[in-house]
């Protein structure tokens, strides 16, 4: 088994695999379209299905005690150029690419009965969205890791553009606009960074010194590209016309996946790249950071649309992500790669819990609601469940990330670990508000009479969802120790260049001190 | 049985939860009270075991949270405080679990209470049994949610909905600077399991550190951070108006929730902290003065409420000050015997007014009672031995403890302790006062109630007096059994390391003070409860002229001192209209009108006016190429 495991190029099955479910669903040939979309959709769920097993076969195999690269892969493809397909995972990102995976075929089951027109497009559409996603996690080569991070956003403008709502083709203009504007810019970093280094390769980079003047110019031309996809403020207002306007299971891979790829762009790239340039701008991050817990949390309260409320907390959870990362501690690196993971499936059921009434209603509103507990009993409760873990309630998926990134960030600066924390107070308040007038009170409204509970595909959507939540709130370490020694290393190495420079320019200043006298 | 003790409410809670439509409404409250009782059981022999016999032990379960040196477990700590603090909940608990069958038998969803009722216990042990400030934070986050859903569980209501939202979010106010003192202790001594904490205070005692600006004594700012989580569970002054609007509940929550455990968290927290806050003197004074302040506060408001249920609130309030003022001057054993004894008493009062609620056809106005002792005998009898015990008359339970509380602050020779015993000793006046008012308007008088209402009236079943009466026996007797063991002579070997206390031990003070101050809380206590008798019974005209007479200080009462509105005016209004306006000025008006769509709409005009260029008439183009030949001429001559 290990034998035949190690001679697998297991990531590129796990990438790769959702492709050959595109060609398998080119092959369908039927003249009904109903029963094209009937195959896709059988077709996709088990070609998800088993992207999943096999990503789950990595983490089987996965060697959660070094902070190497494993189940590296390298094949020369521009080799003039010194670019190669270079793949490979560690701590850091491989829990990502679970993510991603088990996402997805949720994502295809909450999409089953609520997209009628050309299934098997959309169902493309989020196969070649699948392999881009963990491409960008696996990837460990500048250009390779580029394709994929920009090939992302193809089929999610698609996705948002043709199956999205009223305003779709003004929401995925915005979110093109935006994205796209960050990746020219990071497109000039990685050339600059080419022509510095020589190299594309990413385990390479991260063991060049780049001089501090190239470093700060480095770190703006990524930082503009990553802040857009976090998203940080005041950059994010993309998100909540994209989440508004996409259909159910682009949300959740939007929000679930989607937002995590510009702070794992921080991770992979600016720390342990341009440590100099990441220290240097911290203050920057923890200022935009603090503004996007506070002021989106506010504005999560005046929200009357559920998912424009649910992608504006989302903002707020990402604001605790980019003060973790940047607070450059293992508790807080940690936290802020948990609170992902947690953001990420809670953060989704979220908005699958919003899809389960939009497709009995068809309507956002949220003063449309009320009173659902009377008759949708099931869905109060796994509501109420993911609820709790979007505050951060311990024993959730929820409270581990946020706990664990204001430790770490109290010991580095207490300030901004007071900032933070009010968005634990502020988390509180808007979702219980929106649970208040959504779940509670009299069943008045005719039209919600009628609504029928959770259907026996819906449970299957959202058990899964709260054994996860759970597990992670009761047992992190499931978790925690997959990244444990490459954030240790992360976090080190990012000192370490820290204080080499320090002791270079305090020996120059030295001399030059010395000279003067 | 350590675990079985803990997690034998988690499994009722499970069971109920989630197969109650399944299996029914008696299975649920079956299984549920099994649950809690057999946890009730084990909690005495272990009590004995761990607290009388001395084995001290700590139950590990499994890692939770490890990060670099952060390290935190799942795992039950066994020593004299909590299994003191295991058995009184289980006890209490699972006499109210009993209660609930009889109270909530008109309820359409019984299974659904029972399993929130069992899920609550078992986060308070979680809480009690903590060996660690994180798991503790896990059982306090516990209680709250589960108060918040036991507060809104009439989810009909807005009322109710309301105030469970104010009760989870008031208690997050608290939260957040619990969280800070752990994060603090986790900065100063690198650990945050108690254990280590403790035995390395000694070694910290002198450490500064700065938090948010402040260079100060670590040891202290980190005790006031955590006690502003002990002000927000225990609901003290400016974090306690929540307590109040969490009357909304079903009666038996108000007893289990607000009467006898939840709420006590927060001293719980002081005295399992107390290694750290004897380190911090002036954090100790903060506690007394927060404690002593509201002890007498929340008394004054309790004299004006109409609403039974809601003055027995107020009375929570002001004895958790007493209790808290007893940590702030050292006395934790004091502290922990008034929380012990309260746990009692208040639950009675609490499922007392619930049985007269019950019989009153769920009527909690008292001024729409009066007059009907004689139809609810037993209940009648159950509020008295719970009001005797709550003014401290002896030998019931509250004289014992109460009464040391106080001689304890007069003990304790300090200025703040003079403070806290002239509150104490005017909110003992008020206690009786309030007390005697809230039995009299209950039973006695002329009734006030239709007719309907009255003809209805009548005793509770047995399934819910028998509780009561489980209750009134503590509320008897615990004090008189307690005292030798948990203040009397053998206190220390009682305790042993569950609480420190440094330098002179303020309850061998307390036992030397002057005879007047031993006698002075019952001459008070008599007064008030005369006072109110002459009020209500023989000149029941006096309070309504007294109203009339000072309308500014009646109002600023029944307002309870304004509170609400001045949170409304400066917490919720902001923060909904600060909402609106960074949504529709900040992101609508400023980032989109000059990010996104500012650059595009700016393209389209620009290619729309690059159009308008190309009109198609020729005297245009002539023109313009008139002009740029004129231009290029000038530039050619001038520039050459």
């Amino acid at each position: 088994m290990n034998g035949f495991v190690e001679n697998l190029p297991l990531l590129s099955v796990v990438t790769f695999t959702p492709l050959l479910g595109v060609l398998l669903l080119l092959t369908i040939r039927a003249d009904d379209p109903e029963i094209v979309a009937r195959n896709s959709r059988w077709v996709t769920l088990w070609v998800t299905l088993g992207t999943f097993l096999s990503s789950l076969l990595m983490w089987a195999n996965f060697d959660p005690g070094t902070a190497d690269f494993q189940f590296v892969e390298q094949a020369a493809w521009f080799p003039r150029f010194g670019i190669s397909y270079h793949m490979g995972v560690d701590g850091i990102s491989m829990l990502f690419v679970i993510l991603s995976t088990f996402l997805m075929p949720i994502c295809i089951l909450a999409s089953w009965d609520s997209i009628k027109v050309r299934v098997r497009e959309y169902m493309i559409s989020f196969l070649i969205l699948e392999t881009m996603m963990i491409g960008m996690f696996c990837a460990l080569d500048m250009v390779l890791f580029y394709v994929f991070f920009e090939g992302v956003l193809i089929p999610m403008f698609l996705i948002i553009g043709i199956w999205g709502g009223a305003r779709r083709v003004y929401a995925a203009f915005k979110f093109f606009l935006y994205t796209l504007t960050g990746s020219v810019l990071l497109l000039v970093a990685i050339l600059a960074m080419y022509f510095t280094a020589g190299t594309t390769d990413i385990p390479t980079l991260m063991t060049t010194n780049f001089p501090f003047q190239i470093q700060f110019w480095l770190w703006l031309g990524l930082f503009a590209s990553f802040a857009v996809k976090v998203p940080m403020w005041p950059v994010h207002t993309w998100l909540p016309d994209a989440h508004v306007q996409a259909p159910t299971a682009g949300s959740v891979i939007l929000a679930g996946v989607l937002l995590k790829m510009g702070a794992y762009g921080f991770l992979r790239f600016s720390m342990p790249m341009l440590p100099l340039a990441s220290e240097y701008f911290t203050p920057l991050v923890y200022g935009l950071s603090i503004i996007a817990v506070i002021y989106t949390s506010l504005v999560a309260l005046a929200q009357e649309d559920m998912k424009k409320l649910i992608a504006y907390s989302s903002v707020a959870h990402m604001g605790f992500v980019t003060v973790g990362i940047f607070a450059a501690t293992q508790q807080a690196v940690q936290g802020a790669i948990y609170q992902m993971l947690s953001h990420g499936v809670v953060s989704g059921a979220l908005f699958l819990c919003v899809g389960v009434v939009y497709d009995r209603l068809h309507t956002r509103e949220i003063s449309r609601y009320g009173g659902l507990v009377n008759n949708m009993p099931k869905y109060a409760f796994v509501f109420m469940l993911m609820m709790l873990a979007s505050v951060g309630l311990p024993g959730t998926a929820g409270f581990v990330g946020e706990f664990l990134i204001l430790t770490g960030v109290f010991q580095v600066n207490t300030w901004v670990a007071l900032f933070t924390a009010t968005g634990v107070i502020l988390g509180a308040t808007y979702m219980l508000y929106l649970y208040r007038r959504v779940i509670y009170g009299e069943l008045t409204k005719e039209d919600l009479k009628g609504m029928l509970d959770l259907s026996g595909r819906e449970t299957v959507i959202f058990a899964p969802l709260c054994i996860v939540v759970m597990w992670m709130g009761v047992y992190p370490m499931s978790f925690l120790s997959v990244m444990d020694v490459s954030v240790a290393k992360l976090v080190a190495d990012y000192h370490n260049a820290l204080d080499a420079h320090a002791a270079a320019t305090g020996l120059v200043d030295g001399v030059s001190l010395a000279l003067g006298r | 049985m350590e675990t079985a003790a803990v997690f034998l409410p988690l499994v009722g809670a499970i069971i109920a939860g989630f197969f109650g439509r399944h299996i029914g409404d008696r299975a649920s409250q079956i299984v549920t009270c099994l649950g809690v009782g057999s946890a009730a059981v084990l909690s005495v022999p272990l009590f004995f075991d761990v607290a009388v016999g001395g084995n001290e032990r700590v139950v590990n379960i499994m890692s939770w949270i490890n990060s670099g040196t952060f390290e935190t477990a799942w795992a039950l700590r066994f020593d004299t405080l909590s299994a003191v603090m295991v058995m009184t909940v289980t006890c209490v608990s699972s006499l109210i679990h009993v209660y609930s069958i009889g109270y909530m038998s008109q309820d359409d969803s019984k299974p659904r209470f029972m399993a929130y009722l069992s899920l609550f216990t078992f986060a308070m042990l979680m809480l009690v049994t903590s060996d660690n400030l994180v798991q503790l934070f896990f059982g306090w986050e516990g209680v709250g949610v589960v108060s918040y859903l036991l507060i809104g569980f009439w989810f009909k209501k807005p009322t109710a909905n309301a105030a469970a939202i104010k009760a989870f979010v008031v208690n997050r106010v608290g939260d957040f600077g619990f969280l800070l003192g752990i994060f603090g202790i986790y900065m100063v001594f690198d650990a945050v399991t108690f254990d280590t904490v403790f035995n390395a205070v000694e070694a910290h005692k002198e450490d500064t550190v700065t938090f948010f600006g402040i260079e100060g004594h670590a040891l202290t700012l980190i005790s006031l951070l955590l006690f502003i989580g002990a002000m927000g569970k225990s609901a003290q002054l400016f974090l306690h108006t929540w307590l109040p609007d969490a009357m909304e509940g079903p009666t038996p929550v108000s007893a289990l929730i607000h009467a006898a455990t939840m709420v006590t968290a927060g001293v719980f927290l002081v005295a399992r902290m107390s290694p750290v806050f004897e380190y911090a003197p002036s954090a100790l004074e903060v506690v007394t003065i927060v404690g002593a302040s509201t002890a007498f506060f929340a008394a004054t408001i309790g004299c004006v409420q109409t609403d039974i249920k809601r003055v027995i609130a107020y009375s929570t309030c002001s004895q958790l000050g007493y209790m808290f003022f007893a940590c702030g001057i050292g006395a934790y054993p004091a502290a922990i015997f008034h929380l012990m004894t309260h746990a009692w008493f208040k639950a009675l009062l609490f499922l007392g007014a619930g049985s007269v609620i019950h019989a009153m056809s769920d009527e909690q106005d008292m001024r729409k009672m009066g007059g009907i002792w004689k139809h609810v005998k037993i209940t009648y009898a159950m509020m008295w031995i719970g009001t005797l015990a709550l003014v401290a008359v002896p030998p019931f339970a509250g004289y014992y403890s109460k009464d040391l509380v106080l001689e304890a602050a007069y003990g304790a020779q300090t200025s703040v302790g003079q403070y806290a015993f002239i509150m104490g000793i005017a909110a003992a006046l008020l206690t009786a006062f309030y007390s005697g008012r809230l039995l009299l308007l209950t039973f006695h008088g002329e009734p006030r109630a239709d007719k309907q209402v009255m003809e209805h009236v009548h005793e509770s079943p047995l399934v819910m007096t028998i509780p009561l009466m489980g209750l009134a026996l503590g509320a008897i007797f615990a004090g008189m059994v307690g005292y030798d063991l948990f203040v009397g002579e053998g206190r220390s070997e009682f305790w042993r390391s569950a609480l420190a206390v440094l330098g002179e031990d303020p309850i061998e003070a307390a036992h030397h003070v002057p005879a007047w101050v031993v006698w002075l809380p019952m001459v008070v206590t008599a007064l008030g409860l005369g006072l109110s008798y002459h009020m209500y019974m023989r000149r029941p005209d006096i309070p309504g002229r007294l109203a009339a007479q000072f309308p500014r200080i009646h109002q600023f009462l029944l307002n309870k001192w304004y509170f609400d509105e001045l949170y409304d005016f400066l917490f919720v209004r902001p923060a909904f209209w600060l909402g609106n306006i960074l949504w529709k000025r900040g992101d609508e008006g400023t980032i989109d009108r000059f990010g996104p769509n500012g650059i595009s709409s700016t393209i389209i005009n620009g290619a729309r006016r690059l159009g308008a260029v190309q009109s198609g008439y020729l005297y245009h183009y002539a023109f313009a190429m008139i002009i740029g030949i004129a231009l290029f001429v000038s530039w050619t001559v001038v520039g050459g």
